[in-house]
């Protein structure tokens, strides 16, 4: 191109690669402005209603474990399946990360019988579909549970029935907000205290304990506000009363297949990442933490796992991503999470097509905030090479 | 950042596992070494050695004692081939010898292509080091498949003790001998050759969906179910993801904004939304973006078009990763033989990105196996909604054996995905992914 621009004479246009440039992304973008009109023109024949106005109207049904009434609106009753949906992926979040990284690390033991019964969970749950993990799981506690009338009772720590599970839970004894916001200050206050003896250990060198002074801060906020709010916050335990379970965290057998399974299936895999990433950290790391005299607990705590959490955080936070998405397979179980709200909305008689687009806007927003948080974490822990 | 993601989020190099008896370790020092070397993990052994011993126990105990796999037998065919009318099974049958033969014959040409030309047609001290491992007689070679193999050979034993003729165990036997020779054939073909041996495997998918569909007594796809529609759908998701997934990788890597800008707001937005969630929609609005002159398509062509929608986006993705894998030396160097941008992408690029992708294809297709279960949610009489229609029967209503059928259903998926899974890893060391 440069030779013949040089001399003065210009290709002929379809030869001219500004040109074809140009020209290649108009037809594109002209191509998919056609197809997306194509198929709005179609829509509108076929009397598709694109009419947001049903999210106002009475959503007409309620759903247990949660404060919608019937009289509520549509836009309610789907926002309270997506605070189910965000609740199951919050709490499994949480679950799959610990197991799976227990189980990542197990996989890596000295002992060969650990190692190898991590390693046939792993393999096990990784290669089977979660729903059917998760239908699984339901249908085995419905054969196994008793009825509520004869719940299993572990001294009002654990109640398990097949209509509904109960599990000790903090509750108000009065000022638990008052305690919170001590907890929170007091939280603040012991990471600033151990920042602050953290720099004095790199300034001087000598062993500063950082841990012993934040930790015993926050320890002795939380033992002082305890004792001067008179118990803010007490133990609700769970019992049996006539046919439902009264105090504790109360559950539906649904959202604990639910959570089981996505955490039994999702730590498989998380497990994996964990594994795969402490071998990814280059064996001389190792080595050479050695030859300067750390210790094999210093070996990981300063030299392994700050690499592998390099490595490992992006993919993981993948894992989170997709036991969020996942959670949509509670449909399959019955439990009311946003996708299985969508669809009584629509059997109510609201229109399909607009209620199941609010719903896949709703996940794409949660989606796009979990892919913003994994972007920035990739770009926190990228290596900053030369 | 995608990539390094997806990278990662596949199974990573096998590790050297320090195994059982070590030469020089008497069975007393293994022990020693491997379940008691501190009293910490003696201890943790007896814990665990306890809690698997139970399981195992409580597992074998349910598997040959209580449970009653009766449900499964009577269902058998249910589970394999949903409501397909048994005067035309032959017609699978058929079918499974035309794809087997097809895509064994593809997969070998492929397989005798990648080999590392060294040990390919090598004689010398080459073709030792690659093919020593080859030779051996009949015994040592079924034995080394049979290794390889395990979990799909488990489950088809599994499936075939189930049965009552020795029909189905005679057909099987055939289907892995056709797959046997025609891969074998495949590895033979001359290059020339090989390069179209993709196409046999195209014939061949196509061959066999005329196999069962065309001429009297055909079965239409809408009314496919249990495992053959859990495997077709899958093969029917890939093969038609596949085009507008690479498309759409090129797509986001092109120099042109406005290509890039459509191609990655496409691959975001549908790997944000839950399969299932585009599933319903499918089901809902497909039959609408039709003129109001056409028939609005089946409801497993619309759930097809989902998930070829969605899995699009995932093949895009393991595409680009191919693309960047791709080092730039090799384009400079194709454009300074003076190839055309087409050129280059074509001869050049593609050839080595697609070959890097291979194990992370496979992965994909494990995960659109497993994905296919969603299918069960919105209607279609797959594996899992077998599990549910057959304890719905009246001979086995009530009885809680919905665990039993699961069981089964999750034995077909595991052995389906796990062979597939050895099989990726297999092919990620051979093509050393990750070592250049």
């Amino acid at each position: 191109m440069a030779t013949t621009t040089a001399t003065g004479t210009r290709p002929p246009l379809w030869r001219d690669v500004r040109v074809l440039r140009v020209a290649f992304q108009v037809a594109v973008l002209a191509a998919v402005v056609a197809f997306a009109s194509y198929l709005y023109d179609n829509l509108r024949a076929n009397d598709v209603s694109f009419d947001f106005g049903f999210l106002d109207q009475q959503a007409g049904f309620g759903i247990a474990y949660t404060d919608l009434r019937p009289s509520d609106t549509v836009l309610d009753a789907m926002l309270t399946g997506l605070r189910n949906t965000l609740t199951v992926a919050l709490v499994g979040n949480v679950l799959t990360l610990v197991l799976g990284t227990l189980i990542g690390i197990a996989r890596l033991s000295g002992n060969w019988l650990v190692r190898r019964a991590a390693g046939v969970y792993v393999e096990v749950l990784r290669n089977i579909p979660p729903l059917l993990v998760i239908i699984f799981v339901n249908s085995v506690a419905l054969s196994i549970l008793p009825p509520i009338q004869d719940a299993n009772e572990f001294g009002g720590l654990l109640v398990l029935s097949v209509s509904e599970l109960g599990v000790v839970s903090l509750a108000d004894g009065g000022n638990a907000e008052a305690f919170a916001v001590l907890l929170l200050a007091g939280l603040v206050a012991a990471l600033a205290v151990s920042w602050w003896r953290r720099r004095l250990e790199d300034r001087t060198g000598a062993p500063a304990h950082q841990w012993v002074w934040g930790g015993g801060l926050l320890v002795a906020v939380a033992v002082v506000g305890y004792v001067a709010l008179a118990s803010p916050v007490v133990l609700s335990h769970p019992e049996v009363e006539g046919l439902s379970v009264v105090g504790g965290a109360r559950m539906g057998l649904p959202y604990v297949a639910v959570l089981v399974g996505l955490v039994l299936y999702t730590s498989s895999h998380v497990a994996e990442i964990v594994r795969g990433s402490i071998l990814a950290v280059p064996r001389g790391q190792t080595e050479a933490a050695g030859a300067i005299g750390l210790s094999p607990v210093q070996r990981l705590r300063h030299v392994v796992l700050p690499q592998a959490f390099r490595i490992a955080t992006p993919p993981i936070i993948n894992q989170f991503l997709n036991l969020t998405k996942n959670t949509s397979l509670g449909v399959a179980v019955a439990f009311a999470e946003l996708l299985r709200v969508t669809n009584t909305v629509i059997g109510n008689g609201h229109p399909a097509v607009p209620a199941i687009l609010v719903a896949m806007g709703l996940y794409l927003v949660v989606s796009l905030a979990i892919s913003l948080v994994s972007n920035v974490a990739h770009h926190r822990l990228r290596l900053v090479e030369r | 950042m995608a990539r390094a993601t997806d990278v990662l989020a596949e199974p990573l190099a096998p590790v050297p596992e320090p195994e059982p008896p070590a030469r020089g370790l008497t069975p007393r020092e293994w022990v020693r070494a491997n379940l008691a070397s501190s009293p910490f993990n003696a201890a943790l052994t007896l814990l665990i050695g306890a809690g698997v011993a139970w399981a195992l126990y409580r597992l074998g105990r349910w598997v040959f004692v209580t449970a009653d796999w009766a449900v499964v037998r009577v269902n058998l065919r249910l589970f394999m081939v949903g409501r397909f009318p048994a005067d035309e099974l032959w017609r699978l049958w058929a079918a499974g010898y035309v794809l087997v033969a097809a895509v064994s014959l593809a997969a070998g040409a492929l397989a005798a292509s990648m080999r590392r030309p060294v040990a390919g047609d090598g004689e010398g001290i080459a073709g030792d080091l690659g093919g020593g491992r080859r030779r051996g007689g009949v015994a040592r070679r079924a034995a080394t498949a049979l290794h390889r193999f395990w979990p799909a050979v488990l489950a088809v034993a599994v499936i075939l003790s189930f049965t009552r003729t020795v029909v189905p165990s005679l057909g099987t036997l055939g289907l892995v001998a056709v797959g046997v020779a025609a891969g074998a054939l495949g590895a033979r073909l001359p290059v020339r050759l090989r390069r179209w041996a993709w196409l046999v495997g195209v014939a061949g998918i196509l061959g066999g969906l005329q196999v069962i569909t065309a001429g009297d007594g055909g079965v239409g796809w809408d009314d496919w179910g249990g495992l053959h529609l859990a495997v077709a759908a899958t093969i029917a998701g890939i093969a038609l993801a596949f085009p507008l997934g690479l498309l759409l990788a090129l797509g986001r890597r092109s120099s042109l904004p406005g290509l890039r800008v459509v191609s990655t707001a496409y691959i975001e937005a549908f790997r944000a939304v839950p399969l299932v969630a585009l599933l319903f929609l499918g089901n809902f609005m497909i039959g609408f973006m039709f003129p109001t002159a056409v028939e609005p398509p089946s409801f497993l062509v619309r759930a097809v078009i989902a998930i070829t929608v969605f899995e699009a986006a995932y093949i895009a993705e393991i595409v680009r990763g191919g693309l960047q894998a791709v080092p730039r030396g090799q384009i400079e160097a194709a454009q300074a033989v003076g190839l055309s941008p087409v050129g280059v992408m074509r001869l050049v690029v593609l050839p080595q990105a697609l070959r890097a992708v291979i194990p992370a294809m496979v992965g994909q297709f494990i995960s659109l196996f497993k994905d296919t279960s969603l299918l069960s949610i919105i209607g279609f009489f797959e594996l899992v909604d077998v599990t549910r229609a057959v304890t719905l029967q009246d001979a086995f209503r009530g009885q809680g054996l919905r665990p039993v059928a699961l069981a089964f259903a999750g034995l077909i998926y595991w052995a389906g995905c796990a062979t597939m899974a050895r099989e990726s890893r297999r092919l990620e060391t051979r093509l050393g992914v990750g070592e250049r």
